[in-house]
């Protein structure tokens, strides 16, 4: 779990183990800490903006703790739906929000708080010359995309589909944190994730799509019922899409609405 | 083996709730199984999809382990060396490590930019990563230590007199070991085999690290409850079911060797 804040007691662990999914457990850590806990969930290409996002509310709310969990928004999806209290969701997308909407498990209506855009990540310099889309359905590059149902791998396909280009993905990537670390081990050439993705990493450069081709993706938020801390949770959905939050995700490379 | 003596009355709650925390996983399983349309998810086509990749690999990575730790059981069942117990390590090391772990190993290893990943597949055109000869690999490199110790312990427990006897009458090593040893070793090689196939049906952290997800390719029986899980948890639980029953019809023809008749 990578960005992951979550910490876990070895006492809630045992018996909590059999009948709740593991990353549940974070919610009785650290008892000596007194204060508030928000449980935010957030799509994995929204880990290092919020990462600063958690810290920068943090600071402000003394007292508080933000446990930031990241992961493709439909393991996310499938997490809550199973039960897991969390008291924000970001997705990538909003058909992964409507299928937690459509659970009742969100607490008023989600809003969209930033846009993203897509880019073919390539190794540092771009060694096999990429140029396009198109050059993706050359036989002698490996490309991976997110599997088609997570936002990543749902707009990349929808982008080459416009693109009128066919791509054989060597294999279906659960985020697209996984995408941009199979391309710096250097085991596929290309990949196509969000611009933030290959901004906010080293070891990769991207190419950005043209105008024409490139898909708009769009990423709401919300408040959750399951969480334990509703009021927090709007405090921090409040947060983000103010003016500070919303400077936060621009740095890295998001378009605010 | 005879039962061993009556336990504490006291220590009857203890051992209930640990059948409880190994039930109640497998009775979740069976109460969210769509039962009626349980006919329809088998015949998918990634199911059975899923299935043949997962019994062809497991088959291929079982072939494996035999053909290339028999030999090495043999050698380690023969000596006491350092070099032996060194060996013995390494034979070990994946069955205590996190598949994840194996996994990314492998990658440094196989990968294209892996030590000898790269000189194979410009000198041989052989690619692991991504392709079902990863699947293989990551199944057998998880799965060949259950078998090397299963039957490295058959050999050890073996009577070094049969072989002798057939030695002083005139048989080579070759012909001891196969005529004499062999025949001797078969129970230790069907569990070897059997447990080191379940293990390389069961496989999933170093196949989807080293070898990806792509159905028909490299998505196994595992890697597809994972992937089926986000988006049609139904089919997942269906796939979970059929891998507890083969496991478990496993363990069921295992049962003599591991708990031997009372």
């Amino acid at each position: 779990m990578k960005g992951g804040r979550v910490r876990r007691s070895p006492i809630t662990t045992t018996l909590g183990l059999a009948l709740a999914l593991p990353l549940t457990l974070g919610a009785c850590g650290d008892e000596a800490v007194a204060g508030r806990r928000v449980v935010v969930f957030a799509a994995a290409s929204l880990a290092p903006a919020f990462g600063e996002l958690a810290t920068a509310y943090e600071r402000r709310h003394a007292g508080t703790r933000v446990e930031l969990h990241c992961a493709g928004t439909p393991r996310l999806v499938l997490q809550l739906r199973e039960g897991a209290p969390a008291d924000v969701l970001a997705s990538a997308d909003e058909p992964n929000m409507a299928r937690v909407v459509d659970r009742h498990l969100v607490v008023g209506a989600p809003v969209v708080f930033a846009r993203n855009r897509l880019a073919i990540v390539t190794a540092a310099g771009n060694p096999r010359g990429i140029t396009g889309l198109a050059d993706l359905a050359r036989a002698d590059l490996r490309v991976v995309l997110c599997g088609p149902d997570v936002p990543a791998g749902r707009y990349a396909r929808q982008a080459l589909a416009g693109a009128r280009v066919a791509v054989s993905s060597v294999s279906d990537e659960p985020s697209v944190q996984a995408v941009v670390a199979k391309v710096r081990l250097g085991e596929v050439d290309a990949g196509i994730v969000y611009r933030t993705d290959v901004a906010a990493r080293e070891g990769v450069d991207m190419v950005p799509l043209p105008v024409e081709h490139d898909v708009v993706a769009t990423y709401p938020i919300a408040v959750l019922a399951s969480g334990g801390d509703r009021e927090g949770g709007a405090a921090f959905v409040a947060f983000v899409t103010s003016a500070d939050g919303q400077a936060v995700l621009r740095r890295f490379g998001f378009e605010v609405p | 083996m005879k039962p061993a003596a009556r336990a504490p009355t006291a220590l009857w709650v203890p051992a209930a709730l640990a059948c409880a925390l190994f039930l109640l996983p497998l009775v979740g399983l069976c109460w969210r199984t769509p039962w009626p349309q349980l006919g329809d998810h088998l015949a998918s086509e990634a199911v059975v999809q899923a299935l043949a990749l997962s019994l062809e690999c497991s088959a291929a990575a079982a072939l494996l382990a035999l053909l290339l730790g028999l030999p090495l059981a043999a050698w380690l069942a023969a000596g006491e060396s350092r070099l032996h117990a060194a060996v013995r390590v390494l034979v070990t090391l994946p069955m205590v490590l996190p598949p994840v772990v194996a996994g990314v190993a492998l990658l440094l290893a196989f990968g294209r930019n892996g030590l000898v990943g790269g000189p194979l597949e410009a000198w041989l055109g052989v690619a692991f990563p991504f392709t079902t000869a990863g699947v293989v690999l990551a199944e057998a490199w998880v799965a060949m230590p259950f078998f090397v110790l299963t039957v490295e312990g058959g050999l050890r427990a073996l009577d070094p007199r049969y072989a002798a006897a057939a030695a002083t009458l005139g048989a080579g090593p070759w012909r001891v070991f196969r005529t004499v040893t062999l025949p001797m070793l078969a129970p230790a090689l069907r569990a070897g085999l059997l447990v080191a196939w379940a293990r390389a049906l069961g496989e999933f952290g170093a196949t989807i690290t080293f070898a990806g997800n792509l159905a028909g390719h490299t998505r196994t029986m595992p890697l597809a409850v994972y992937t089926a899980l986000e988006t049609s948890p139904e089919a997942a639980i269906v796939l979970s079911l059929l891998l507890v029953l083969v496991s478990a019809a496993v363990l069921f023809a295992l049962r003599r060797q591991w708990f031997p008749a009372r």
